[in-house]
């Protein structure tokens, strides 16, 4: 069998998988848990168009999924029907992604991060605060979910399948941004942006429009979250949601297609079980950024991989250099784009 | 006491307050470019630590300082034993302080609970003093008065003193600082624990007048980053200017468009970022 059938096989596998989930996991609350990872798996895998794609990191996402939820939450608690409210939900968020990004471009590196971080609690500060708009603290109801094609999403398992076929839509469609020539001029805008610029690359361009493909996929994200929950509040825009995407992109190896796809699957399963046991789960969040940081930078997939290497090796008794994280090469070959360190221009 | 005048008075007693924040973010974020998202979390901690003290009976002042000191410990260890290693990687910088930045507020939501504290105002700060037919709380006075004078300090320091051009030559070029026999390394674990120990003292200054209570630290570290990218990276007097301004801001907007304060406190962030994005005093880096 030659390599091409082999993966071919091998996606046909997992998608007869994922697509019979319901049936051999039975369960309703399994079923759950596994819609709230794929619908946070479309975040981190729109946020990781920017940390891992265009070296710019965001701390502002969760600002980006909620415009699209609340307004759509909004449009609906007001009588307009789904689908005026899903698209309208988009184009506004798609309009606040410009505004966004036209602002967070005046920097790179860390100046993005901070004016996104800011713009994030700005969106916070709008939905907590301005109450007669937002309901404030007491959030806004979403009483239906929607009937596309005149199915009932109402069931655990429908539901899962709808999310199921949103979900492929995006992995699909990052997949063929990552290997369009504007992935790679976006790339390229991140190794080496002053030789794009010489080689007459629009780079802001380039970097506006990779913000605003990854700002549609947060609002679908978003969207989502509404019907899945059938409720927004203002903790969903706080800065622990961007905290999370981020660190699902992180955690399974940003750069990477099914990177950010592990990374959900490991924070909402961990954020999952820790909320059974203990209430603390900033605590925990904040030490697994910590932990990741020290010990696998690269991404517990990578970096779980390395470190067992290492083990290996010095078990062996042979010398072994790879214990330093930054001279590790990313999961296929490249080295990890955000580590490097920031240049002086 | 008219309405605006005690709305200027409060301003301008809040800009204080904001500058003893920002003074020590413009310190580590605007100098050394080090993205401390743990800053609004040195505040909270500062102040819980103060009023802990404070309702021990211990004095207002020793307080404070005694806050201050401890958080300066904390913020060393943190920089000297895990920032450092972490030198000009910004993304892994970011993520460790957001990791403290969670820790410290589970852990003060633990220790101290949901419930606000607010200490009653020292005996010797209360009452008011009468100025020009006026009247002004001492409090608040006094609060301005610490904040003009740790700017005055800070200004001395960063600008006029030895120690100042040390470590002003660390940030420009580290490497040629050390070479001529500056240590570089143990002078920015200072310089950051300074920060640490102002945002507390800042913290417990605060805490008769804001009071303390979870989530003031995500709420102060966007106030903290409006007013260094307002005033510019870097610059004490940009800070300053910065703070008085969101001060103001914070205050009028509060009594005029209470629903929206908090977001127009980001509005010049925004205007300064698409005219003058180097900030208000911020030198252009070629």
């Amino acid at each position: 069998m030659s390599l091409l059938t082999q993966q071919r096989a091998g996606l046909a596998i997992a998608l007869v998988l994922l697509v019979t989930l319901p049936v051999w996991i039975g369960n309703t609350y399994y079923i759950n848990i596994a819609s709230q990872i794929l619908l946070w798996a479309i975040l981190a895998l729109s946020l990781n168009v920017l940390v891992g794609w265009a070296g710019l990191t965001s701390l502002g996402h969760a600002g980006l999924f909620a415009m699209a939820g609340y307004t759509a939450a909004m449009l609906l608690d007001r009588g307009y029907g789904h689908f005026t409210a899903d698209v309208l939900a988009i184009v506004v968020t798609l309009a606040t992604t410009a505004v966004f990004a036209v602002l967070g471009l005046r920097a790179t590196g860390i100046g993005f991060l901070m004016i996104t971080l800011a713009i994030g609690q700005i969106l916070w500060g709008i939905a907590y605060r301005w109450v007669s708009l937002t309901n404030g603290d007491n959030g806004i109801n979403v009483s239906t979910r929607p009937a596309p094609f005149g199915l009932a999403l109402t069931s655990a398992p429908a539901f899962y399948l709808a999310a199921l076929a949103v979900f492929l839509i995006a992995l699909a469609t990052m997949a063929k941004f990552a290997r369009s020539p504007f992935g790679a001029s976006l790339r390229g805008t991140r190794d080496q942006s002053r030789r794009m610029t010489a080689l007459g690359y629009n780079v802001w361009l380039i970097r506006f429009l990779a913000i605003l493909f990854s700002g549609f996929w947060s609002g679908v994200a978003g969207l989502l979250f509404i019907y899945y929950n059938q409720f927004i509040g203002p903790q969903v825009v706080a800065l622990t949601t961007s905290a999370e995407a981020l660190l699902m992109v992180i955690s399974g190896g940003s750069g990477t297609l099914l990177g950010p796809v592990v990374g959900a699957a490991i924070v909402v399963v961990m954020k999952n079980v820790v909320s059974a046991y203990i209430e603390r789960w900033n605590l925990v969040l904040g030490v697994i950024f910590i932990l990741i940081i020290s010990f696998m930078p690269e991404g517990l997939v990578p970096g779980s991989v390395r470190l067992w290497r290492a083990g290996v090796r010095r078990l062996r008794g042979t010398q072994s250099s790879s214990l330093d994280p930054t001279s590790a090469p990313g999961p296929d070959g490249r080295r990890i784009p955000w580590l490097r360190p920031e240049r002086t221009p | 006491m008219s309405l605006w005048l005690t709305l200027a008075v409060n301003s301008v007693a809040l800009g204080s307050l904001l500058f003893l924040l920002s003074s020590g973010f413009s310190l580590i974020f605007g100098l050394m470019r080090i993205p401390n998202l743990m800053h609004g979390s040195f505040f909270m901690l500062g102040a819980y630590f103060g009023v802990t003290l404070l309702s021990k009976g211990v004095n207002f002042w020793i307080s404070a300082l005694m806050s201050a000191a401890a958080m300066a410990a904390i913020g060393g260890l943190i920089e000297r034993f895990l920032l450092r290693r972490l030198e000009g990687q910004v993304l892994p910088q970011v993520l460790l302080t957001l990791g403290f930045a969670f820790i410290i507020g589970d852990l003060c939501l633990m220790l101290w609970t949901g419930d606000p504290w607010q200490p009653a105002t020292p005996d010797h700060l209360r009452g008011v003093v009468q100025m020009a037919g006026l009247y002004f709380p001492v409090y608040r006075l006094v609060i301005v008065i610490v904040a003009l004078v740790v700017a005055v300090a800070l200004w001395l320091l960063v600008d006029w003193t030895r120690l100042g051009a040390m470590i002003r030559a660390g940030v420009d070029d580290a490497p040629i600082a050390r070479v001529v026999g500056i240590k570089v390394s143990q002078l920015f674990t200072g310089v950051f624990a300074l920060g640490a120990a102002l945002a507390a003292f800042g913290g417990v200054m605060g805490a008769p007048y804001l009071s303390v209570y979870p989530g003031l630290d995500f709420e102060m570290l966007p106030l903290a980053l409006i007013v260094v990218i307002l005033g510019g990276t870097g610059s004490l007097l940009g800070a300053l200017v910065g703070s008085f301004l969101i001060g103001f801001l914070y205050n009028f907007g509060q009594a005029m468009l209470p629903d929206l304060a908090y977001v127009i406190l980001f509005l010049p962030m925004l205007l300064i970022l698409v005219l003058r994005p180097q900030g208000l005093f911020g030198r252009v880096v070629s």
